[in-house]
């Protein structure tokens, strides 16, 4: 029946769409790249072709030791999510833990907010003068040691990201069906080597492809190494540095750098496509695995495990919510609370809070509109120009974010098309990285639709653009606006695009905070993620409205 | 309005492969009309053709004098049923049953009158403002037959519409359906591939195989006269037995026995296929007359005894009796077989043909 769907695709207006939704990608992601490239392997005096950029980069091995620490965070990063992931998701669906539902909240709220807003927590509590440095040097005359640097980025961008792994993989046990583990129990195999040898390889693929997620968004992360690395520079840090230098930077260098982070993910990520496939399995599971009650032992390690694990993660959070409501002198915390920061953040950065509702809010739409069209030309409308579309709607998820930012910027900061410095651009930003999440969710929303309900809607006169607005989008609506939400999270929290982006006229909530943090205004920085917090968790709350309880998924 | 379909020299392809290679038939005004076959015989392809959901890579469609083969699907005013009602979830059983009139740009009353008419045939009107997903699957069949046929269309499909039904509301639905066609007058053309189904609610049947009808007529037509083996064998139940058959005493032997057949068009000796099923075999202990065979099951279903019985040859062939108290063949006895010569069918030995003269 999937292969009937060959309704006359000659002229109509989804070849119209498709055209449009070509051109778009064409300006907005084609052309920006092609011209990145240019950038970077044209020498600008001479106009011809060399490859001195590159040669620069690793002929020094101050460059090249960026990249070498780049790989160390994001395996190191990719190893301990997975490592810590897997077990929490395998405990959540396999025992009945006290104050589950909660707990579960935590995580996803964990994973949502900025991480270089957690590492900027992990510095108020672990770093030199940290709360907890402090209480240990003073108190109890022990010098806990250093969390800048390697460890520092590797410990928050792991509490950060594990939750990606918690959640595709508690997907994925929903498919594993009870009686695989009875009859693996049966046959004399249980406990721990089950878990290894039955578990592990079902969902193998669905590791793959968190791990990939977890993969790009470590390797792409800005924030976190900025501020907790100190001497510890990686990619995306050398990335901005070069393009932004004070001493004029040289956007050719940063071209070419930006091009082999391109070659790197790209290379990733075909090898990850390459190792899932080879190891899927069709699993449809009629008896899902049920929770069961831990007894002795295992309960009190499988409890400890989550509560301590879930504890470290949501702790920079609470922190930082604690902080903000604390009394300020200057840029100093002193004892006793009040709401001064707030009154602060408001009065210094207004424009911050309505920008972050504005410039996500209309790429939301963007978005949206996009998602549904691109979703329906490329499932139900199959041919060589979709498959064009499906592919290069894809192409964002590989690339770091400040890449995309670099590759906007040079594209657009003259005329005939002169953008940067305005909303739109940033708009374009966020449209053309978090589009690749959208579609997939309403590419997955679609497939679930029968496609005679169409054919009945036409059949009994109603024309292609009418069935698809009458039937077709309220019917994918509630997939639509729940990845919508999800988009919105990731938006608000946003910072390596709309770092490289903003002006003062187009400032976001993020941007502020990292500002702010930078010039050691804590206690507006708190207030703000405060702010960003509550906006977090309002979206959320209505995401579980609209999708009945659905799954969350990146 | 109601017309007639006629299809000439119809191929449908995917890419390189054939699934309609030459199709031409003929389908009367208000006539029912049924597409039976195996799955993958191509009998959706061609509905779905004629709806206007497949491409047509080659011959011509009429609705009466009207060539679809390039008109809109929404312009082609037929009504269709689908195997999974494809009721529209978010609208009201009301508004599932008036969204083709609303197409239409119906005055209001008309549309609620028209509503209200087919809701009220259907027997659904008590629940015009259900949501779908409150309704049982025999209670969707309705809406979406009222929705099909609200919009008086030329012409109403159904695709296996049955198929999703449990048993007894299936025989239930069957009769409502074909009650409504009479009673609204409508070309329908209806796929199945249950040949049961086929036969209660069709005027005429095509049976198909591989995008290739290989035979029309009425139920009753190719149940007693199949074209070929294939059909033989696909509608109802029937033994297929070896036999030789001479020209010259008009004679056909099986393992032995023979018996006399003077409506064949055969010119030569050959070796033929008999299609013999299971109700024109006589059986009895009392005569020698007939194939001497052993019975080597019996299966009691109530209304019916099925034997199991075995040639001298040892082919085993099935035989269908009324069930009787104290019956007298038992397992292991040794019975007598005559054939009901005039019920049978006779095949060249390839399969394709059969020998049996038009009476």
């Amino acid at each position: 029946m999937q292969l009937e769907q060959t309704i006359k695709s000659k002229r109509d207006v989804w070849s119209l769409v498709t055209i449009a939704v070509l051109g778009a990608y064409g300006l907005f992601l084609v052309y920006p790249l092609l011209n990145l490239l240019g950038q970077a392997v044209i020498d600008k005096a001479t106009g011809r072709f060399s490859l001195a950029y590159f040669q620069r980069f690793f002929g020094k091995r101050y460059y090249f030791n960026t990249l070498l620490n780049s790989f160390k965070v994001t395996f190191g990063v990719t190893i301990l999510t997975v490592g810590l992931g897997t077990p929490l998701a395998y405990i959540f669906t396999r025992y009945k833990i006290r104050g589950k539902a909660f707990v579960r909240i935590l995580i996803i709220l964990s994973s949502m907010s900025a991480p270089f807003i957690g590492a900027y927590s992990w510095i108020l509590l672990l770093g030199r003068s940290g709360v907890i440095t402090t209480f240990f040097r003073d108190s109890l005359g022990i010098n806990i040691p250093s969390i800048y640097g390697f460890t520092g980025i590797l410990i928050v961008l792991t509490l950060q990201l594990y939750p990606l792994i918690f959640l595709y993989v508690t997907g994925a046990l929903k498919n594993v069906d009870n009686s695989l583990l009875e009859a693996s129990d049966n046959l004399g195999c249980s406990g721990m080597r089950r878990f290894f040898i039955i578990i592990v390889p079902l969902i193998l693929p669905t590791l793959f492809a968190g791990g990939l997620l977890v993969f790009m968004r470590s390797l792409a992360d800005f924030g976190t190494p900025m501020l907790i690395g100190e001497g510890f520079r990686t990619f995306p840090v050398t990335i901005f540095e070069e393009f932004i230098s004070e001493l004029g930077g040289d956007d050719g260098f940063a071209a070419a750098i930006s091009i082999i982070a391109i070659i790197i993910t790209t290379f990733i990520f075909i090898i990850q496509r390459y190792l899932s496939r080879r190891k899927r399995f069709t699993m449809s599971s009629l008896n899902k695995i049920r929770p069961i009650e831990a007894k002795g032992l295992t309960r009190i390690v499988i409890h400890l495990y989550t509560y301590l694990l879930v504890g470290l993660s949501i702790m920079p959070q609470v922190y930082i919510i604690y902080t903000s409501f604390k009394k300020v002198n200057g840029t100093v915390f002193v004892p006793g609370y009040s709401l001064q920061s707030y009154a602060d953040a408001f009065n210094k950065v207004g424009r911050a809070i309505s920008n972050t509702l504005i410039i996500p809010g209309i790429s939301l739409v963007v978005i949206v509109i996009f998602a549904a069209l691109i979703a329906y030309i490329t499932v139900r409308r199959r041919n060589f120009f979709t498959n064009i579309v499906d592919t290069v709607s894809m192409v964002p998820y590989i690339i770091p974010g400040s890449v995309i930012g670099i590759t906007l910027l040079i594209a657009f900061n003259k005329p005939p098309i002169l953008l940067s410095g305005t909303m739109l651009i940033m708009i374009i930003g966020l449209v053309l990285r978090r589009l690749p999440y959208t579609i997939r969710s309403s590419v997955a929303v679609l497939q679930q639709i029968p496609m005679n309900i169409e054919e009945a809607a036409m059949s009994l006169g109603s024309s292609k653009t009418k069935t698809f607005y009458k039937i077709t989008v309220p019917m994918m609506a509630a997939g639509l606006i729940a990845g919508g939400i999800l988009s919105w999270v990731t938006m608000i929290s946003e910072l390596s695009t709309a770092i490289l982006l903003y002006v003062g006229r187009t400032k976001t909530l993020t941007v502020e905070i990292y500002t702010q943090i930078i010039r050691g205004n804590y206690g507006i920085a708190a207030a703000l993620s405060t702010i960003l917090a509550v906006l977090t968790v309002i979206s959320l709350l209505i995401f579980n409205r609209v999708s009945k309880g659905g799954e969350i998924s990146m | 309005m109601s017309v007639s379909i006629s299809i000439r020299n119809a191929v449908k392809k995917y890419g390189e492969n054939t699934i309609i290679p030459d199709l031409s038939i003929d389908i009367r005004d208000r006539e029912f009309f049924t597409l039976l076959g195996p799955s993958g015989c191509g009998k959706t392809t061609l509905l779905r053709m004629i709806a206007g959901f497949n491409t047509i890579e080659g011959g011509d469609f009429y609705f009466d004098d009207r060539r679809i083969n390039d008109m809109d699907v929404s312009k082609r005013n037929i009504g269709m049923v689908f195997q999974n009602y494809a009721i529209f979830p978010h609208y009201t059983v009301r508004q599932n049953v008036e969204f083709g009139l609303k197409n239409r740009k119906l005055p209001k009353a008309e549309i609620e009158a028209s509503t209200n008419e087919f809701l009220d045939l259907m027997k659904m009107l008590e629940f015009k403002d259900r949501m779908p997903e409150l309704l049982s699957g025999g209670q969707q069949q309705r809406v979406a037959l009222a929705r099909a046929l609200v919009i008086k269309p030329d012409v109403l499909l159904m695709d296996e519409p049955l198929s999703n039904l449990d048993a007894k509301l299936r025989l239930e639905m069957r009769q409502v359906i074909r009650d409504l066609q009479k009673e609204v007058g409508i070309t329908t053309i209806y796929v199945t591939h249950d040949q049961e189904e086929a036969m209660a609610i069709s005027d005429r049947i095509a049976v198909m195989k591989d995008g290739i009808i290989q035979h029309v007529g009425t139920p009753p037509e190719i149940y007693h006269r199949p074209s070929n083996i294939f059909v033989a064998t696909f509608i109802g139940r029937t033994n297929l037995v070896d036999a030789e058959y001479s020209t010259a005493n008009k004679m056909v032997t099986i393992d032995g026995y023979e018996f006399g057949m003077d409506n064949l068009s055969c010119e030569s000796d050959s070796p033929v296929v008999l299609s013999i099923r299971p109700e024109d075999f006589q059986m009895s202990k009392d005569t020698t007359e007939g194939i001497k065979s052993r019975i080597a099951d019996h299966i009691f279903l109530g209304l019916n005894t099925h034997y199991l019985v075995e040639f001298p040859n040892k082919q085993t062939i099935e035989i269908i009796h009324e069930s009787v108290m104290d019956s007298s063949y038992k397992t292991g006895d040794t019975v007598y077989l005559s054939i009901k010569a005039e019920k049978i069918n006779v095949f060249s030995k390839d399969g394709n043909r059969n020998l049996i003269r038009a009476a």
